[in-house]
């Protein structure tokens, strides 16, 4: 594997008597790209303004490309790129100055970072707007902008915190895909995300924090597996309670199944999906109950999500949160 | 994305930037700013021709200065000092956007000296500072104002002038960067100016307040300041006034200068 780019060793961050961050190590290999998922408020944000020298640590340490984040953050300056929660860009210059600023300050020469800031407008988008004053522009457009801000000088590790919040589908799918280019290319990535879509479309490795504390990391397809087994997904036809499958199955998860009574949805974590089909089966026949699908799937990352982090606040702890015993971090 | 690819190989950042480079890329931004934001542009234009005109004609008629043939020779050094303390406290309101929109984190990520985010925006206030006192004393020469001294002690003005306006803007950065808040930030930029402004020398010689004001406004920074532009402005001994405002700005700069690039890089740590 390749040296990792980003390694981070029991960082801790208090803001008065607010723990932000609590020993999150974390590492990313070269080249990888490594997303962090969590509530509002778990560590994500304060985690990447450490790493990008925005922050310094309570205690802990974290080195960018081998340079020491707190002791050496001119070097660790020169190789990153960051586009923050917030679109940090001037709405009182064009869209075009923007970038333009961020390229000189970045040392490169007036006509080189024109070149560059025309490229990005292009690529981003925004050749329509980057004439015009940041000012006129939607939230998704000062968004791509941001974005485009921290590709600025091609940095080889670049840090993006929620970098698709406000955009719109197309946007999104746009962003993925650059991100993806760039990625496949050898930039390595660090995000943050509240979207467990994007963090199972771009991530390779996974890190699930909550409480300023990393509770669970992996691929996504081990997150999914570490959060119990399989689910069995039947949906019951209009007309029958989807209560009575839930009833009729109930013993052979293990953990209590989770009716979607709305869509008429049954959801039961099992353990060997497949063994027990052929009981499913006959439970149903016998209690004269049909389904209109049945499907035997891995867990999502969201239901793993919820697994380690807990069931939503004021809803009835009946959904996938407590699908398998012993999963750390249930509540 | 080939268009990306392209122009990355040049991208890619070499040696540090040099201080003077990334200033100057700040000032430029700030003097956009200057002349595209409503509230900047006023504080720039409108408001110094104000305060000549209305100053010169709500109080000229009542108030005769001593030793000038017009209130106005008395009263434009003290002008120029108002107008120049208003418009800093805008530098203020800026750094607290620039800390609440984010601004400063980027620029804090970026291989540049803290230093030239606030100089740049100093460099920046200077040069709108040159041309509101070109303008206010243009305005002043069209209701009777004239220099009394030379050009040379007209320049050394102009000059006291600006740095006057250069101690201001250090102290409303360190201001804005400890308030956090925008409109905390101009209020505590404006508050102290019109304070000393009303209690010192600039509308009325000091001789002719209550005593228990007198020694205040004496050891008022706005009186000196003004005393040493009065005097460049309409002659007399200017030694002893000029070098009490030279060590009082000084006085002011060694204090808020390291003090805001100090607070500038603890801004978003806490």
């Amino acid at each position: 594997m390749a040296d990792p780019v980003i390694v981070a060793e029991d960082l801790g961050k208090r803001f008065g008597d607010v723990t932000a961050l609590d020993g999150v190590n974390l590492e990313l290999p070269a080249g990888g790209v490594l997303g962090m998922l969590g509530p509002n408020g778990a560590g994500k944000t304060t985690t990447v303004r450490i790493l990008a020298t925005l922050l310094r640590p309570d205690r802990g340490r974290a080195w960018v490309a081998g340079f020491d984040v707190t002791r050496n953050p001119g070097a660790v300056r020169r190789l990153i790129g960051l586009s923050g929660q917030y679109a940090a860009v001037d709405p009182f210059l064009t869209g075009q100055e923007n970038l333009v600023m961020i390229g000189r300050l970045y040392g490169l020469t007036r006509r080189q970072a024109r070149r560059r800031a025309g490229d990005l407008i292009d690529t981003l988008e925004l050749a329509d707007a980057g004439g015009r004053l940041v000012r006129t522009y939607s939230g998704g457009m000062r968004r791509r902008l941001d974005v485009a801000a921290s590709l600025l000088a091609a940095p080889p590790v670049l840090f993006l915190d929620e970098p698709t919040t406000g955009l719109d589908p197309r946007g999104r799918l746009a962003l993925w895909q650059l991100l993806g280019e760039l990625t496949a290319r050898g930039t390595s990535l660090l995000l943050t995300t509240q979207y467990i879509e994007e963090a199972e479309r771009l991530a390779g490795m996974i890190v699930i924090i909550d409480h300023g504390k990393v509770i669970a990391s992996g691929t996504p397809g081990q997150l999914g597996a570490r959060a119990g087994g399989d689910r069995l997904d039947l949906q019951s036809p209009p007309g029958q309670d989807p209560h009575r499958v839930a009833r009729a199955l109930a013993t052979l998860g293990t953990a209590q199944p989770a009716v979607d009574e709305a869509a008429g949805r049954v959801i039961l974590p099992v353990a060997d999906g497949a063994a027990i089909l052929p009981e499913v089966a006959a439970r149903l026949a016998a209690a004269g109950l049909q389904v209109a699908s049945l499907a035997l799937r891995r867990p999502t990352l969201e239901e793993a999500f919820l697994a380690y982090t807990g069931p939503p606040a004021g809803r009835p702890p009946t959904g996938p949160a407590q699908a398998a015993p012993g999963t750390p971090g249930a509540r | 994305m080939s268009t990306v690819t392209a122009t990355e190989a040049d991208a890619r950042p070499g040696r540090p930037v040099p201080v003077l480079t990334s200033t100057a890329v700040i000032t430029a931004r700030n003097l956009r700013r200057l002349v595209r934001v409503p509230t900047l542009l006023v504080f720039a234009t409108v408001q110094p021709v104000l305060f000549v005109l209305l100053f010169t004609y709500a109080f000229g008629g009542a108030i005769h200065a001593p030793g000038v043939p017009h209130y106005i020779d008395y009263l434009l050094p003290g002008l120029l000092v108002l107008a120049i303390g208003f418009g800093a406290s805008q530098t203020g309101v800026a750094i607290a956007e620039d800390l609440a929109t984010g601004m400063i984190d980027r620029f804090r990520s970026l291989p540049i000296t803290a230093a030239a985010v606030l100089a740049g925006r100093v460099a920046a206030d200077a040069l709108r500072n040159l041309f509101v006192v070109a303008l206010m004393i243009a305005v002043g020469a069209a209701v009777g104002f004239r220099f009394h001294a030379g050009p040379v002690a007209a320049l050394a003005a102009v000059a006291l002038a600006v740095v006057t306006g250069v101690a201001f803007s250090w102290l409303n950065l360190l201001l804005g960067l400890a308030v956090r808040d925008p409109e905390s930030a101009g209020l505590a930029g404006l508050f102290p100016v019109i304070i000393l402004f009303f209690t010192s020398s600039a509308l009325v010689p000091v001789a002719t307040m209550p005593g228990w004001l007198q020694a205040f406004a004496k050891a008022n920074p706005i009186t000196v300041i003004t005393g040493a532009l009065r005097a460049l402005c309409l002659g007399g001994p200017t030694t002893r006034p000029v070098l009490e405002a030279i060590f009082s700005l000084a006085g002011l700069l060694a204090v808020t200068v390291p003090a805001a690039i100090a607070s500038y890089r603890h801004a978003a740590s806490t």
